[in-house]
């Protein structure tokens, strides 16, 4: 038995399939995955994401060790409770993990992935040589993520009854990207579907009530695989297959994460960036791959590309699925950036396959062309 | 939980087989297999005619999560597939022992029947 979260109970009485997923008991889905994935797409539908890692970070040097820890700058984040999406680099420019930081009204909070939980804090205290600050896990805090066209409405009715109609018009009038807290809950308008959505977190023995109130108001629970299928339509990346150590941010779509001004910020991983960047067309590329005729594309297929010079080379889908939404397959494929061409070999065929931008629907329409 | 009707004989790679009046054979997988597969999407139907020999594999399904092969629980001739199958895979997860069938198998060689496992023998292979 591994470490369950406070709604394991409540999984289990909605009828989950549970599986391990990093160490954590997890629903991988209730009834059916494609189901699942509909009901984000069309209505809405609730995550237990408890088993992140949530990690806040306090002291006086708070905000200059996260200049360096990470790619991108948490100087960006004008306001509390602003976010942004980076990537935590090794010195060779290798993702050891990608992550949300928030602006708190003191410090900062990331939110981590939990496969990675004991790399990530073992690297982070490894890294705090000259600063001061302090590095605190929240394991009493639960999240809930809630996704899809109708979540934000449903939310908002939660917060008006449990705190005030003053507070859940603060949940309202959150941009994308942002977050407040309210009393012992942080509300944030993130997510990992593609979807409107907000994540909160709250004290562990709150989650229970808040579960049965989303189901009440007719919001679905969706399991660890329709959390994959989701997060692929969206050209979302997940650690471990689209990313790891070995894998430079600029060769995973994550070149938008690094922020490369100012040019004095020195953040681990830069030097081996900056290098990586005057080459550009010699490091590979993540693309979306679309492939129409049935089949499905699945993560470690070959994919044989061809160069605009004739030339054949090698790449490799990290991510595959059959999109619930499209009903045909896509995937995510790290391929050589001279790609013209694209086929994958399916049990020794090779399928021509459609090369588009990494992301695939938004917002429960198709995105690419 | 899975249901193992005790009309029908299977095979450990979790196909099921039925014995028709006439002689053939009706195969599909077990309610236990599409559970583990979970929502399927594809399925690649074995060729009517082809003649096939037991294990081999006939047919592929693929699902959300994964893709498996199904293989021949016993050898004969292919003599009709499930088109129904193609539009709507999805059945063979809502009807495995019924509307869900693959195929139907004139067998070459009956006794091969005999090595299949009953319900109860199958059943305890999947707990």
């Amino acid at each position: 038995m591994g470490q369950q979260t406070a709604l394991y109970a409540k999984h289990l009485e909605a009828g989950a399939k549970i599986v391990d997923f990093g160490g954590w008991d997890m629903p991988i889905q209730y009834q059916s995955l494609i189901q699942e994935h509909t009901a984000v797409r069309e209505q809405a539908g609730v995550f237990d994401v408890s088993h992140m890692t949530i990690v806040d970070i306090d002291g006086p040097d708070a905000e200059t060790w996260l200049q360096f820890l990470l790619a991108n700058d948490v100087a960006r984040l004008k306001a509390t409770g602003h976010a942004l999406y980076t990537g935590m680099l090794n010195e060779t420019g290798g993702v050891i993990d990608d992550l949300i930081v928030y602006r708190m009204a003191s410090g900062f909070r990331m939110v981590v992935n939990c496969a990675t939980r004991e790399k990530d804090l073992a690297w982070m205290q490894s890294q705090q040589a000259g600063f001061t600050v302090t590095l605190t896990e929240r394991p009493e805090l639960a999240i809930l993520a809630i996704q899809g066209p109708q979540a934000i409405r449903i939310v908002l009715e939660i917060v008006s009854r449990r705190f005030s109609a003053k507070d859940s018009a603060l949940v309202d009038g959150l941009k994308n990207f942002s977050g407040v807290k309210l009393s012992t809950w942080f509300v944030a308008r993130t997510g990992y579907t593609g979807e409107n959505g907000v994540e909160i977190m709250l004290p562990n023995e709150e989650a229970p009530a808040v579960w049965d109130l989303l189901l009440a108001a007719g919001v679905k629970p969706i399991g660890l695989g329709a959390r994959d299928t989701l997060r692929l339509e969206a050209g979302l990346n997940l650690y471990g297959h689209d990313m790891d150590e070995t894998v430079s941010p600029l060769s995973a779509n994550m070149g938008w994460t690094i922020a490369w001004e100012p040019e004095q910020r020195d953040f681990i991983g830069r030097k081996a960036l900056d290098e990586q960047r005057k080459a550009p067309g010699e490091l590979p590329v993540l693309a979306g791959l679309v492939m129409e005729e049935r089949g499905v594309l699945r993560e470690g297929l070959r994919v044989e590309c061809t160069l605009s010079d004739g030339s054949k080379q090698d790449g490799v889908i990290t991510s595959g699925t059959f999109s619930p939404t499209l009903k045909h397959a896509i995937a995510l494929a790290r391929i050589p950036a001279e790609s013209q061409q694209c086929a994958v070999d399916i049990r020794g065929r090779l399928v021509p396959v459609r090369l588009v931008k990494p992301g695939f629907v938004r917002q429960g329409k198709k995105v690419f062309v | 939980m899975s249901e193992f009707p005790d009309d029908l004989k299977y095979t450990a790679t979790h196909e099921w087989v039925r014995v028709e009046e006439d002689g053939s054979v009706t195969i599909g997988i077990s309610d236990h297999a599409q559970e583990l597969l979970g929502d399927i999407v594809f399925i690649e139907l074995p060729e009517e005619g082809a003649v096939i020999s037991a294990r081999d594999e006939m047919s592929v399904v693929e699902s959300v999560k994964a893709a498996s092969d199904i293989y021949a629980p016993i050898s004969g001739e292919v003599i009709a597939v499930n088109e129904d199958l193609t539009d709507a895979p999805e059945t063979m997860n809502s009807s495995p022992y019924s509307d869900g069938w693959l195929c139907r198998i004139l067998p070459s060689n009956p006794s091969e029947l005999e090595e299949l496992l009953d319900a109860d023998t199958y059943a305890g292979m999947c707990e």
